[in-house]
């Protein structure tokens, strides 16, 4: 009796958990089969099979150069971002918390207090600022912002991890002969990997899609990344979902791809900022 | 024994030497791994903040100086302009969405998929993936999703109701548009707030869960008396981190609306990025951006005080 009422509950719950993943992924595999259908055949059947696939919509967005170059631009402007803010931010967060001096808590105040100026607040004075430093039209426009509001979560994230280094270690290296700079550099960094890891995919994935920042900094289409991209070919194509859902399908496969690879990154970044929070 | 001594004394000199020399070196350590971060955040996160709240005293529209002080004009007018309150309802709206119904949301989802269950990491992986798609590709797949002939939501209602013509989803000049939008913000975030309960559920010993358990506590009654109150510090992190989301929204609405039809969708972010940007009112839009900044700054500050003081006992 109280085998089958347990087994039962847990059929319920396994149909609730599956219910919630076809919500979650059947826009996902509805977009793909959309892309691979003629825009009639999408209108008048949403969700069923393809009456054939149609290839061409995909391989009509692969030929063209704007795609590709967006895609250059996008990667370009993640890696720059990501490799910036892990460096920028790690060297503070080091110091933060590994060594006392007089003024220590008034400058770690002065970056967390960063975590209160969200981007998309702040979006329209940094443009005034970008324009005076000559940034718009520039990938850097977009770069050092990133890494500028990126620095304070990943300075408190990485705080974390180097204050949970053994003193012992420290001490060691100290009576080795390492410099403080030594020490960072040959010791801190490499232990504390997982976290850099954590903090750079983070990085990624937040500057692959941006889209505010990117959108009021670059005018010119040579230098568009892929959302801008996106959007513009929706303006394009107005009506002809097919295509659209092709274009966009052929960004989510890279991303949902490098999701798998690195889920368990971004799950120990998040996490580590909220419980570090 | 006299040249023991002096081995110590030159031992205890070179020692302070060589400590000297290490804290200047540390010194030197510490400002230069400061200095570059320090230097940039300062130049594009704090100083364009102070900047604007000197430009948003002026009549601006981006060319050449600011020359026409106009006081508190901009604000008095911002303040006044229906447009704007109705964004800031939207914003106030979405925040009460999203704490009764996106975080409990996440929370049962949390419970279901949290630890016993068999295959709960796929589930969990599942759940989460929207978190990492842009607002773009989660913006146009929901614009088709709501799309009045073809899309999947209206093809589903004509299945169940063939007799009812359903509303244009995003064409109608009301709080339905919000709404739309609103769920997908729940569908791209719920895993985020999900991965967040997971987290603090493992904090929780089983001992305490199997006590109840054995104490005849129903499953109903562990969740409510003993997983709310003890997950209660993630709780109020999402709370906040939700707040602060749903005050700054601005992607998802100008791609699926635009803010419109009729301003019916418009945020704060999206009626910035209209009044002040796109019609080159900087001035004007350095004012809005004080106000969202003001907003974000004093709930911040009153719900850290408050609210989460006590979870920063460390």
């Amino acid at each position: 009796m109280a085998l089958r009422k347990i087994s039962f509950s847990l059929i319920i719950r396994y149909l609730v958990a599956l219910l919630i993943a076809l919500l979650v992924l059947v826009p996902l595999a509805m977009t793909v089969f959309g892309g691979l259908k003629s825009t009639g055949d999408l209108l008048s059947n949403p969700i069923g099979w393809p009456d054939r696939f149609h290839w061409e919509n995909f391989d009509g967005i692969l030929q063209s150069a704007s795609f590709w170059l967006q895609m250059r631009n996008s990667l370009f402007v993640m890696l720059a971002s990501a490799l910036g803010v892990v460096l920028l931010a790690s060297m503070p967060a080091f110091i933060f918390a590994r060594t006392a001096f007089r003024g220590r808590e008034i400058i770690f105040n002065f970056f967390t207090i960063g975590l209160l100026f969200p981007l998309a607040v702040a979006i329209l004075p940094l443009y005034i600022s970008l324009r005076q430093l000559l940034l718009i039209d520039s990938h850097w426009g977009i770069i050092l912002p990133q890494i500028a509001f990126g620095l304070p979560g990943t300075i408190l994230i990485l705080r974390g991890f180097f204050a949970g280094l053994p003193q012992e270690i420290e001490d060691a290296a100290y009576i080795d002969g390492c410099t403080t700079v030594g020490f960072f550099w040959h010791v801190a960094l490499p232990l504390v990997r997982p976290a850099l890891a954590a903090v750079f995919v983070l990085a990624m994935v937040g500057s692959w899609n941006a889209f505010f920042l990117p959108l009021l900094v670059l005018n010119k289409e040579n230098l568009w990344t892929l959302p801008l991209g996106i959007l513009r070919f929706q303006g394009q194509w107005g009506t002809d979902w097919a295509r659209i859902l092709a274009f966009v399908s052929l960004t989510l496969i890279p991303t949902i791809g490098f999701y798998f690879f690195a889920e368990r990154h971004i799950v120990t970044g998040l996490t580590a900022g909220a419980v570090k929070g | 024994m006299q040249s023991i001594s002096t081995a110590i004394s030159g031992s205890a000199s070179v020692n302070r030497r060589r400590s000297v020399h290490l804290r200047r070196e540390r010194t030197f350590t510490i400002i230069l791994f400061l200095l570059p971060a320090a230097a940039l955040y300062s130049l594009l996160v704090i100083f364009p903040v102070l900047q604007a709240a000197y430009y948003g005293f002026y009549k601006w529209n981006g060319l050449g100086p600011a020359t026409n002080f106009v006081g508190m004009d901009n604000y008095l007018r911002i303040l006044r302009d229906e447009i704007f309150q109705q964004a800031l309802w939207h914003n106030i709206v979405l925040i009460v969405l999203s704490l009764v119904t996106q975080l409990p949301l996440a929370l049962a989802c949390a419970i279901l998929v949290g630890r016993h269950l068999r295959g709960r990491s796929f589930f969990r992986m599942i759940y989460f993936l929207p978190f990492v798609l842009s607002e773009v590709v989660a913006g146009l797949i929901w614009s088709f999703i709501y799309h009045p002939r073809a899309g999947l939501l209206n093809w589903l209602l004509k299945l169940v109701f063939p007799a009812w013509e359903p509303p244009s989803w995003l064409g109608t000049p009301n709080l339905l548009v919000l709404f739309c939008i609103f769920v997908v913000i729940t569908w791209k975030y719920f895993g985020y707030h999900m991965i967040l309960y997971v987290a603090g559920l493992q904090n929780i010993p089983a001992e305490v869960e199997e006590a109840a358990q054995i104490d005849g506590a129903s499953s109903w009654q562990v969740i409510r008396y003993i997983i709310i109150p003890l997950l209660g510090r993630t709780i109020r992190l999402t709370v906040y981190l939700s707040v602060l989301g749903s005050l700054q929204l601005f992607d998802l609405v100008w791609i699926m609306t635009q803010g419109g039809p009729a301003n019916s969708s418009n945020t704060m972010a999206t009626y910035m990025y209209q009044f002040g940007f796109l019609r080159s009112q900087l001035g004007y839009g350095s004012s809005i951006a004080l106000i969202m900044f003001i907003i974000c700054f004093s709930f911040s500050l009153i719900y850290q005080r408050k609210v989460m003081h006590q979870d920063f006992a460390v």
